[in-house]
């Protein structure tokens, strides 16, 4: 695969999708090229490969003009080091940082080494992550540990501490403000707080049970994980899935992107003081989650999609009345467009607020819907598209605002095509199973599933022992790369302003927190 | 002109807490059942506060959708409140997460008594698939003390009111300690 000048000997393992192993030095280089070429780092982690005389990995997924490429160096058993990529892609300073907390590799040269999802669960020369770590050692009880939070110091500046507790249904994450009167001089995010240890969780588990944790990373992006999983599972076992389940799998993950984008939209209102935005929206995704629940057995289709297939099918009625809901509640949504557009309060709040400028999106690696409010026009289902996308020719949102309107903009328009994909999956389904059963794994084996969930890209990579079970899996949630942008849409706003910014991108705390 | 248009959908919408024929014949008796329940024990409102230890997110999903229109909370007597010191009811979900233990346990303890704590999830309740671990410390009760358990992932709406009925309503309360 040729990046800049060079052909980085990457092999295609799937469509889009590509895999290389390289020294260090030159995953450094590749980075380069990668930037140069307006690409983008999606994903960094650790692994710990000592089983076979080995030492540690550092494994990085890039996003460049052919796909997604997954990258891995080899690196010492004694103090693993890689040259930071920070630099290059300031999206790899958190994800550098847990990858310290959790398995001891360094990133050499980086300039921000505080720890991240370490708190005081653990001690400072303990990693969780190493495969001579119990999965649940004895605890010995140690008192909280401050963090160096950066301060911003000058006449007038005072500080706000936010959470891990919030005043509303809010996951847990401690927001620190330096404020001079109403306006923002600086936010930092300190998370970690539901850190609950997933990826030492999947050790050891048979495949089927790890599609289900796969799903509870970020249980809104459940269709998302567990199709990512799943995907990457059966690229490693080389399964081949049946046409009408790959069209179902797309299916759910419409459906929960319809569900989340309704959810946001009413929320959004609701922060404007608009209570009747709230109502009608939520109203309509009660609806709509009844419908799911009534076709396919729960709400948010947790557990529907397993390895090899998914586990539930649907028939002509079934079609009929989801389709009918589909149309009434784009109907619907149009109407309450109309309302939003009109709204001058609405308007207003959210115009010019929490702008994330394009140039800046760019540098700092903003992805997903928000990513794409700022005029950074990626979304695999176009560009990349796994079975059945490549079929169904999705037509991207974008816009260049990066406000708060622009997110609720992307928002609409995403909504109106996820209901056009739903009818037209509905009226193109293929027959046959919707399930085969995997082929028992006999050699130790890796893959790599990318998925456009609702809220950016989804990555999981997971490698499977010889014994069939999971030995590493890393699933990858987008609001890694969009939490630092957060911090820097609310600067110059006024703190009341926060909750509504904060709604607008809506990031997971769970699945960066893993 | 948005006010007209947001008048025209109000007349047009109606009330939709009425239930839909067929999840919702349950729910509207359980309505009524919760609102005699409340204002038996409490003779007005019950005041919850929700503490996220840990979840996957998917719980919340189903408290943001109890809010909703279909449900009338409001009209039932229950409140969501911004502070553990305005509740009655700490509605914990997710496994206890060791970099929440400390949080969770500071909410509990600000709270005034009488006071109910209810373990929404099949998290809360057992620890769930994230179990024990150097980072979990699995059930909501190994943390603090439980009144009610609501099993589920996530339980739905209809399962998390039932869960805060059986709570009120259940005799004496933890006391301090
Ligand atoms: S019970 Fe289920 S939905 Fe709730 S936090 Fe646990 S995994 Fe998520």
């Amino acid at each position: 695969m040729r990046i800049g000048d060079h052909d980085w000997s990457l092999d295609a393992i799937g469509r889009h999708r590509w895999r290389g192993r390289m020294e260090p030095g030159r995953l450094l280089a590749l980075a380069r090229a990668v930037k140069d070429e307006g690409g983008q780092l999606v994903a960094l982690w650790g692994t710990d490969d000592r089983r076979d005389g080995a030492g540690f990995g550092i494994h990085a997924a890039f996003l460049t003009s052919a796909g997604l490429a997954w990258v891995s160096s080899a690196l010492a058993a004694d103090a693993p080091a890689y040259p930071d990529l920070a630099h290059i892609f300031p999206q790899a300073d958190r994800m550098q940082r847990a990858t310290y907390d959790l398995l001891g590799i360094r990133a050499e040269g980086a300039v921000d080494e505080r720890k991240w999802l370490r708190h005081n669960a653990w001690a400072e020369d303990e990693f969780p992550l190493r495969k001579d770590h119990a999965f649940r050692p004895a605890v010995s009880p140690r008192g909280p540990e401050a963090y160096p939070f950066i301060r911003v110091e000058g006449d007038g500046v005072h500080e706000i501490a936010v959470g891990p507790i919030h005043a509303g249904t809010i996951e847990p994450g401690h927001f620190r403000f330096s404020v001079i009167g109403d306006r923002i001089l600086k936010l930092e995010a300190r998370l970690g707080y539901a850190h609950k240890g997933i990826e030492k969780r999947f050790e050891g588990m048979d495949l089927a049970t790890g599609a289900r944790l796969a799903g509870r990373v970020s249980g809104d992006s459940h269709s998302a994980f567990a199709w990512a999983y799943c995907m990457a599972v059966e690229t490693a076992a080389a399964a081949t899935v049946p046409g009408r389940a790959l069209w179902l799998r797309a299916l759910f993950l419409e459906i929960e992107r319809v569900a989340n984008h309704l959810g946001d939209l009413g929320y959004l209102g609701n922060d404007v003081g608009l209570a009747f935005g709230f109502a009608q929206f939520w109203r309509l995704k009660e609806d709509w989650m009844r419908m799911t629940a009534s076709l396919f057995g729960h709400r948010y289709l947790f557990d529907r999609i397993v390895p090899g297939g998914v586990a539930v099918d649907i028939d002509d009625a079934g079609r009929a009345e989801l389709d009918a809901l589909a149309r009434r509640i784009g109907a619907e949504a149009r109407e309450l467009k109309a309302v939003y557009d009109e709204h001058p309060t609405l308007q207003d709040r959210f115009a010019d607020t929490g702008v994330c400028r394009p140039e800046l999106a760019a540098q700092l690696g903003l992805t997903g819907l928000a990513g794409r409010a700022s005029a950074q026009a990626w979304d695999a289902r176009t560009q990349f598209p796994q079975t059945p996308y490549d079929e169904l020719d999705v037509s991207m949102a974008t816009q260049r605002r990066g406000d708060v309107l622009a997110r609720a903009e992307v928002r609409f328009a995403e909504v109106h095509e996820s209901l056009r994909l739903i009818s037209d999956i509905l009226a193109r389904l293929p027959a046959g199973p919707v399930h085969a059963p995997l082929e028992p794994v006999r050699a130790a084996c890796e893959g790599l599933g990318w998925v456009e969930g609702w809220r950016g890209e989804v990555v999981v990579a997971v490698r499977i022992a010889a014994d069939g079970t999971l030995d590493r899996v890393h699933p990858h949630d987008p609001s890694w790369q969009n939490w630092p942008l957060l911090e820097m849409g609310v600067l110059g706003n006024i703190v009341p302003d926060f909750p509504l910014v904060n709604k607008s991108f809506n990031l997971s705390y769970s699945g960066t927190d893993l | 002109m948005a006010a007209t248009l947001i008048l025209r959908k109000i007349f047009k919408t109606g009330f939709v807490s009425e239930p839909a024929p067929h999840a919702d014949a349950a729910l509207r008796t359980r309505e009524q059942a919760l609102h005699a329940e409340i204002l038996k024990v409490f003779g007005q409102a019950v005041a919850i506060r929700h503490v996220d230890a840990g979840s996957c997110n998917g719980c919340e999903l189903e408290i943001h959708a109890v809010n909703g229109p279909h449900y009338n909370i409001d009209g039932m007597g229950v409140k969501f409140a911004a502070s553990p010191r305005h509740a009655d009811v700490l509605l914990v979900t997710g496994p206890v997460s060791r970099n929440m233990e400390a949080s969770l346990k500071r909410a509990y303890d600000a709270m005034p008594e009488p006071r109910w704590v209810v373990a929404m999830g099949e998290c809360a309740c057992s620890g769930g698939m994230f179990g024990e671990s150097y980072a979990s410390c699995g059930k909501v009760a190994n943390v603090i003390p439980v009144d009610v358990e609501i099993p589920g992932c996530p339980p739905t709406p209809v399962a998390l009111l039932q869960g805060i009925l059986a709570a009120v309503s259940a005799g004496r309360p933890h006391a301090a300690g």
